[in-house]
C-alpha cells in the first residue's frame, strides 16, 4: 500500500489534478479562442461540452462490443467532436441572422445543448462505458502516487500541441489571416473579397469540434463517468478563460493548467488535514472567473488583442 | 397637429406574435427536454395497476437527479418502482428537480394535473420553503419528506420519515477496521448536515470498536453532485495513504470508479455499487425505501391519514423495519469480518446496541457525551448533531 505524502501532497495533487483536469478547459477555451477570434462569441460551448460527453460516453459504450474496449472510446472522441459541430453549425447559422445577438444564441444554444444531452443521455447514466487510454509516463518511479499522477491522457497531449498550432495558424498562414481579417474589421475582409459567413461559420464549427472533444475528455477520462452535472460550469468558465488570456492560445494554454489545478486545490488541503475554510478553497475556480471579470472589465478602454468586431454584431 | 395613424393597426405586428409564439414554444421544448422526461416513463410503469382507473391512488415522486445514479435518487426510485406494482396505485415520476422554485411547479403539477394525493419530494433542499409553502396551500394533499426536518406547529398535512442508516454506516465501519492496511478510511462527504455527520461519526465509531488506533479523513466537495471534486478528493486521500473510502454524496458512482482505479477498498452508499468495483468493494449501506412506502400506501387505502392522525408525522426505524439493507460482501471482506458483521446486525435488530453511548468525545477533546449517558437511535440530539467524535479529521464548518 502505497505511504502517505503528507504535505508533499498538496502540490502533488495541483500537479496531477491539473494534468487531469485541465484538459475540458483547454479544448473548449482554445474553440472559443478560435471562434471569438472571428468575431462571435459562443456562449453555448457549455451546452456543447455536454453534448460531447454524453455522445462520447454514450458511443464509448454502444460501440465496445462491435470495435472492441480499445477503440471504441476513440470513436466516442469522435462522436463528441462531430457532435459539437452540429451544434456549432446551427450556431453559426443563427447568430449571423440579420439583426440576431450571438450572445442570446448563445444563451439559448447551453439550454439547447444541455437538453439535448440530458434528453438522449437518460439511457446511458448506469452503464459502464469503456475509458480513454491512458499513457503511463510514471513508470520510471517507484512512487505510486507519481506513477499514478503521471498517469497522462493523449486528449491532454494533443490539447498541449493543438495551442501553439492554433498560435501558428493565426501569426503564419493566409486562413488564419482571414479569420484574424472577418475578426477585426469585417468591412476590410469584405473588401478583400473574404465570405465573412463562410470564415465564421467555420470558425464556429471548428472551435465547437474541439469544445465537443473537451466534453469526451470529462466522460471518458477524468471523472470517466456521464452525469447530467459533469460539467459544473466548466465551458462557461473556459469562455470567461479566453477574455482573461487575451485571445492568445498560448495563454490559454496556462489558463488552463491554472483552472484545473485551481479545482483540486479544496479536497487535497482538505486531506491534509487543513480543514477550515474549505468552502473558498472548493470555490477557487470560481473566485479565480469573477477575479478575472473583475480586472479584465473597463469601460474605457478594450482590452489588447480583442478582436475589433466581437460584441458588435456586426 | 398629430400624425395620422392607421386605425386598424394593431400596437403589435404580426411579425412580433409570431416571433413571441416561436420562442415560447422553443423555450418550453427546451425546458421538456431538460426537466421532464422520466415524468412519462414513470406513468408507463405507474399504470399498471389493477384496480379501476378511477380509484387509483395517484402517488407522486420528485427527485433531484436522474432514477439510476447508483445514488440517493435510484434508492427512492426504486422503493417508487415497489409501490408501482401494488394494486390501485398509480404512480408519477419527476427527475432532475433542482431544489429551487422549480420544485414547487412540479408538485403544483402533479397535484393539479395528475390528481396525485401523496407526494414525496425526495430531496432534502426540497423542505425548506418549497414543501413548507406548498403544505400551506394544499391542505388536502399529504407531503412526506426524507429526513429530521419536520418540527411541531408545521403544516399538518406534513410527514417526515428516514432511516437509521448510520446503523448501516457502524457495520461499514467494522468491516473496514478489519480491512485497512494503514489505518486510515477516508470520507468524501457533500455538505455537512447532520445527517452525513451522523453517518460520518457512525462509521468511525464503529471502525474504532475494532481498532482505536484507526482515524477518518474527511473531505466535503461543498455540493451534492461535484464529480471533478468528488475524484480530486478520492485521488488525495489515496495519496496520503488512506485505503478504505466511503462517501455520503448524491451518486457515489464517481467515488467509486475512481478508488476502484487507484486500488483502494470502497463501501458504498445509498444503493448497491458492487459492480462499479468489482475488487475493492467490501459492503455498503443501503436505502430500503420499499418497506415505509408500501406502509405509507397501506395506511392511505385504509383511509388513514397525516390530518385525521392515522398516520404518525415522524416514522423512523433501522434494520428491525427494513429501512436499511448491507450490500453483499465483496472478495476482500476476511470471514473474520463477516462473523463480526453478523454479531453486530443481530444486536441491531433486537435494539441491544447503542452507538453513541457514552463517553464519546468530539475530535476537540470535549466531551460530547457523557459516560454514564447513552442515545436512542430516536434521540432529538443525533438528529441535530453537529460534531465529529473523536478520530475524525476534519471540521464541520
Amino acid at each position: 500500500m502505497a505511504e502517505a505524502l503528507g504535505w508533499l501532497g498538496v502540490p502533488l495533487a495541483i500537479a496531477a489534478g491539473t494534468m487531469r483536469g485541465s484538459t475540458p478547459f483547454l479544448f473548449v477555451s482554445l474553440g472559443e479562442c478560435l471562434t471569438e477570434k472571428s468575431g462571435k462569441i459562443n456562449l453555448g460551448l457549455e451546452g456543447t461540452l455536454l453534448t460531447g460527453a454524453m455522445s462520447a460516453y454514450a458511443i464509448s459504450y454502444l460501440a465496445q462490443d462491435s470495435v472492441g474496449e480499445f477503440l471504441a472510446p476513440w470513436l466516442g472522441v469522435l462522436a463528441a467532436g462531430l457532435a459539437g459541430m452540429v451544434l456549432g453549425a446551427i450556431h453559426g447559422w443563427l447568430s449571423q441572422q440579420p439583426r440576431v445577438s450571438d450572445v442570446a444564441v448563445g444563451i439559448a444554444m447551453i439550454i439547447f445543448g444541455s437538453g439535448i444531452a440530458f434528453f438522449l443521455g437518460k439511457p446511458f447514466i448506469q452503464p459502464i462505458a469503456p475509458k480513454l487510454m491512458t499513457l503511463d509516463l510514471g513508470a520510471w518511479s517507484n512512487v505510486p502516487q507519481l506513477q499514478d499522477a503521471l498517469r497522462i491522457s493523449p486528449l491532454f497531449l494533443l490539447g498541449l500541441a493543438i495551442a501553439p498550432l492554433l498560435r501558428w495558424f493565426f501569426k503564419s498562414t493566409r486562413w488564419g489571416l482571414f479569420v484574424r481579417a472577418v475578426g477585426d474589421s469585417p468591412e476590410a475582409a469584405r473588401a478583400m473579397g473574404i465570405s465573412i459567413f463562410k470564415v465564421r461559420m467555420l470558425s464556429i464549427v471548428a472551435g465547437s469540434f474541439l469544445a465537443g472533444i473537451g466534453g469526451a475528455s470529462l466522460s471518458l477520462y477524468y471523472p470517466g463517468v456521464w452525469t447530467e452535472r459533469i460539467s459544473t460550469g466548466q465551458g462557461l468558465m473556459a469562455v470567461a478563460l479566453v477574455i482573461f488570456a487575451r485571445w492568445n492560445p498560448i495563454n490559454c494554454l496556462y489558463a488552463s493548467l491554472l483552472f484545473g489545478g485551481a479545482q483540486a486545490l479544496g479536497p487535497a488541503l482538505q486531506s491534509v488535514g487543513v480543514d477550515s475554510f474549505y468552502y473558498i478553497f472548493n470555490a477557487a475556480p470560481y473566485i479565480l472567473t469573477l477575479f478575472i471579470a473583475i480586472f479584465t472589465c473597463s469601460p474605457q478602454k478594450t482590452l489588447v488583442g480583442s478582436p475589433g468586431a466581437l460584441g458588435t454584431n456586426k | 397637429m398629430k400624425p395620422l395613424r392607421n386605425p386598424r393597426r394593431l400596437p403589435v405586428s404580426r411579425r412580433q406574435v409570431l416571433r413571441g409564439l416561436l420562442a415560447a414554444s422553443a423555450f418550453g421544448a427546451a425546458t421538456k427536454l431538460t426537466g421532464c422526461t422520466a415524468a412519462s416513463e414513470g406513468e408507463g410503469e405507474g399504470e399498471t395497476s389493477s384496480g379501476g382507473g378511477s380509484e387509483d391512488l395517484v402517488v407522486g415522486f420528485i427527485y433531484v437527479g436522474p432514477k439510476d445514479d447508483f445514488g440517493y435518487n435510484q434508492a427512492h426510485a426504486e422503493g417508487a418502482a415497489a409501490i408501482a406494482a401494488l394494486p390501485g396505485v398509480k404512480i408519477v415520476e419527476q427527475a432532475s428537480v433542482p431544489e429551487t422554485t422549480e420544485v414547487q411547479e412540479a408538485m403544483r403539477e402533479m397535484i393539479d394535473i395528475d390528481g396525485a394525493t401523496l407526494l414525496f419530494p425526495t430531496s432534502f433542499g426540497y423542505f425548506d420553503p418549497h414543501i413548507l409553502e406548498l403544505a400551506a396551500e394544499y391542505p388536502d394533499v399529504q407531503f412526506f419528506h426524507a429526513g429530521g426536518l419536520y418540527e411541531d406547529g408545521m403544516p399538518d398535512n406534513i410527514g417526515s420519515y428516514f432511516g437509521y442508516i448510520d446503523e448501516a454506516q457502524y457495520i461499514a465501519g467494522i468491516v473496514a477496521a478489519y480491512t485497512t492496511a494503514t489505518k486510515k478510511l477516508g470520507f468524501v462527504a457533500a455538505k455537512p448536515i447532520p445527517q452525513a455527520i451522523r453517518n460520518i461519526n457512525s462509521f468511525t465509531l464503529g471502525a474504532r470498536s475494532i481498532d482505536p488506533e484507526i482515524t477518518t479523513q474527511l473531505v466535503f466537495t461543498g455540493e451534492w453532485v461535484e464529480p471533478v471534486k468528488e475524484a480530486e478528493a478520492v485521488n488525495s486521500m489515496v495519496d496520503q495513504g488512506i485505503d478504505v473510502i466511503t462517501c455520503h454524496v448524491d451518486s457515489p458512482k464517481v467515488v467509486m470508479e475512481t478508488a476502484e482505479r487507484r486500488g483502494v477498498y470502497t463501501s458504498g452508499y445509498h444503493a448497491n455499487q458492487a459492480e462499479l468495483a468489482p475488487e475493492g468493494y467490501l459492503t455498503g449501506a443501503e436505502w430500503d425505501w420499499t418497506s415505509i412506502y408500501t406502509q405509507y400506501v397501506e395506511w392511505s387505502q385504509a383511509g388513514d391519514t397525516l390530518m385525521n392522525g392515522g398516520i404518525p408525522h415522524i416514522v423512523r426505524g433501522g434494520l428491525e423495519s427494513g429501512f436499511w439493507k448491507l450490500s453483499p460482501f465483496g472478495p476482500a471482506v476476511s470471514d473474520e469480518a463477516q462473523q463480526a458483521v453478523e454479531a453486530i446486525k443481530e444486536q441491531f435488530a433486537d435494539g441491544s446496541i447503542a452507538i453513541y453511548k457514552g463517553e464519546i468525545k468530539d475530535n476537540e477533546g470535549n466531551v460530547q457525551i457523557e459516560a454514564d449517558k447513552e442515545f436512542d437511535q430516536k434521540a432529538v440530539e443525533l438528529e441535530t448533531m453537529d460534531w465529529l467524535v473523536e478520530g475524525v479529521e476534519g471540521k464541520v464548518s
